[in-house]
């Protein structure tokens, strides 16, 4: 066993120039560690958007008014105001799998009670927008079908806002000014935290959708409509159904685009989640960089070790070595020196991403996958840069190296 | 049949550019078990090439070469390593031996890379028997750096005797060495060569040569001289001799 003895000698080796071993090491200490905490901080914030879309509701479809044209011509969601509380009430009519339907109107306003002010979101919605939402009151109780009737001028508040409007005290039975318009807070909503685009979702002032349109804006169309499916299955059912008879609805000759954006859940979501990858692949691919300019840290320092132990080359090749002795004892160095720096800068990568979690608040999250790539992608490293000066090393001639001084 | 060396007009040209250097020209030398050669010539003689040629360390460009009944002029690289390791042992000038590395480890080498894999003790036995034979056993384990030179030459010898070769090759070994001691390494060689070991080895120092039982002289590429030795010298009577000099010289003192 050869092999044995060629490691053994090549730990050896390592062992007597402890001082740059280590020093090479770090090179792929760094450039592991950067990737393994890069990748962590990166499916942190993808875990992050992933649990946000699921705070979301579940089996939810968005209808916009206004369309993303074929030619690729956008006149923006909400903007042309097509969508009616009409066409809100027909889609519960008529479409079978559809369990909960929300008028939606959007506006930042003024807000004013007391003698504070503030600038939440304003929020036009039915009565079932609390239930597709999965959004639960801590305090009070949600408006009604019967105030949607009347028009009522009740809202439930967000915490944020109750928070900056009414302090510590309940808002539950206050005034709230909505651009002068006085409402009675019925209800307090529990913390919902960061939506996926990073704006606080607790910072709304929520009112029944006919009051928003009759009292605030002054509008007769929606912005959007919020739409829950029964059932996951038939989401792609009721999605195809909802198309239809919208532009039935709206008279939309075949052929003609829609003049109204359907978005499922799964669309945000790859949206979202298709950001998230590109920031972590671009992180990763930042990071792997470092890893790189490591490996050529080892290559540099194996071929000035070639150069400084050609006599001893010699040697091992006069008493019978064979080239590929030698070229395995080098190699062996340089996989050892990178395996080694992967190993710690494994460690140093989950540490380093624990401590960004603990100190900034950064979700991060380490899998087994880029470790074990990590651990490997290093032993590559080590082969890639370590074979040029360990074949430089075998091919050498004995007579030359036993010369060299 | 009991030619341990057998050339037969052995050639070497290199090839410096245009230049063409015929370093060897045509050497057929037998040399038998048991013998103790002295190869000798001036610097560009071409006895250094016709020794890295004996040592499988190159390959002649013409001619054959015959160790110890094996034609090793055509062997390839990994080959020729593989009868280095088995059939010569080889001590240099400059001892050659791997710094920061005790004497014992260097005496192991070449078993290391032996075809046959042997245990770390057996291993240490043979290296500790081999260092016995040139009366080293108590330095096992110092480092070259702690030895002085015949010590460290003495290593270098154990380490050529260690997988029992068919030849020992030795390359100006007293070259780094004041007299005395070069007369004490005279000395392990002429003890080696009683014991039935083939010696070869390479000398300008014609002193030197008087040891060994036969000198072959170089000049050109071409052997000119090849004679047995009448007025040899033996190491144990001229150390007793240089010792008769040293002493009332160093009472003056």
């Amino acid at each position: 066993m050869r092999i044995l003895v060629t490691i053994k000698t090549a730990l050896r080796a390592l062992r007597r120039n402890k001082m740059r071993s280590v020093l090479t090491a770090l090179g792929i200490i760094i450039g592991v560690g950067a990737v393994i905490a890069m990748v962590g901080i990166g499916n942190g914030a993808k875990a992050q958007i992933e649990a946000q879309i699921a705070s979301l509701g579940q089996n939810v479809i968005l209808i916009f008014s206004g369309s993303i044209t074929r030619t690729g011509v956008h006149s923006g969601h909400g903007g042309a105001g097509t969508l009616t509380v009409d066409d809100a009430e027909a889609i519960r009519r008529e479409i079978p799998g559809v369990s909960g339907v929300s008028p939606e109107l959007r506006s930042a306003a003024q807000v004013a009670a007391g003698n504070q002010n503030w600038l939440p979101q304003i929020l036009g919605e039915g009565p079932d927008y609390f239930e597709i939402r999965q959004w639960p009151l801590v305090d009070g109780a949600p408006f009604t079908p019967l105030d949607v009737r009347g028009a009522t001028k009740v809202a439930v508040i967000g915490k944020t806002t109750a928070q900056q409007l009414f302090g510590d005290e309940s808002p539950i039975g206050q005034i709230v000014r909505i651009k002068n318009v006085p409402f009675t807070i019925v209800g307090l909503l529990s913390s919902k935290g960061l939506s996926v685009m990073g704006s606080d979702q607790d910072d709304v002032v929520i009112v029944p959708y006919t009051s928003a349109m009759k009292r605030i804006l002054g509008s007769t169309t929606l912005r959007s409509i919020m739409v829950q499916a029964a059932d996951a299955t038939q989401l792609p059912v009721v999605q195809q159904q909802l198309t239809e008879l919208l532009r039935q609805r709206h008279r939309i000759q075949p052929g003609r685009d829609d003049d109204f954006t359907v978005r499922g859940q799964q669309d945000i979501a790859e949206m979202a989640t298709a950001q998230s990858k590109t920031m972590t692949v671009l992180l990763g691919a930042i990071a792997s960089v470092s890893l790189i300019v490591g490996g050529i840290g080892i290559m540099n320092i194996m071929l000035v070790s070639v150069t400084e132990r050609t006599r001893e080359i010699g040697i091992r090749m006069a008493v019978g070595a064979h080239g590929r002795d030698i070229l395995l004892q080098f190699l062996t160095e340089a996989i050892t020196l990178s395996s080694i720096g992967g190993v710690i800068g494994i460690a140093t990568g989950v540490g380093v991403s624990k401590a960004l979690s603990a100190i900034a608040g950064w979700p991060t999250l380490i899998s087994a996958t880029p470790i074990v790539v990590a651990f490997f992608f290093s032993a590559a490293v080590g082969i890639f840069f370590g074979f040029y000066p360990a074949r430089k090393a075998s091919k050498l001639d004995p007579i030359d190296a036993l010369r060299y001084e | 049949m009991n030619a341990v060396i057998k050339l037969d007009d052995i050639r070497k040209t290199y090839h410096t550019g245009e230049v063409e250097v015929l370093a060897v020209r045509g050497v057929s030398l037998e040399i038998h078990r048991g013998e103790f050669v002295a190869i000798m010539g001036a610097s560009g003689s071409g006895k250094s090439t016709l020794m890295n040629i004996l040592g499988c360390l190159d390959r002649p460009t013409g001619g054959r070469y015959s160790l110890d009944g094996t034609d090793v002029s055509q062997l390839n690289t990994d080959e020729l390593a593989d009868i280095r390791n088995q059939k010569i042992g080889f001590v240099f000038q400059g001892f050659n031996l791997l710094s920061r590395t005790s004497a014992l480890e260097n005496v192991e080498l070449p078993m290391l890379y032996a075809r046959q894999h042997m245990h770390s003790h057996e291993l240490r036995e043979k290296a500790l028997h081999a260092l016995g034979v040139v009366s080293l056993s108590d330095r096992a384990d110092h480092h070259p750096s702690q030895l002085s030179g015949g010590q460290q030459q003495r290593v270098a010898i154990a380490r050529a005797l260690v997988n029992q070769p068919a030849l020992v090759l030795a390359d100006e070994p007293t070259g780094n060495l004041d007299s005395r001691t070069s007369i004490e390494i005279m000395g392990v060689f002429q003890q080696l060569n009683d014991s039935g070991i083939t010696i070869v080895m390479v000398t300008h120092e014609p002193d030197i040569a008087r040891f060994t039982r036969r000198n072959v002289v170089m000049s050109d590429g071409r052997v000119v001289s090849d004679i047995p030795v009448t007025d040899r010298l033996f190491a144990g009577p001229e150390l007793e001799r240089l010792q008769a000099l040293l002493d009332p010289a160093l009472q003056t003192s």
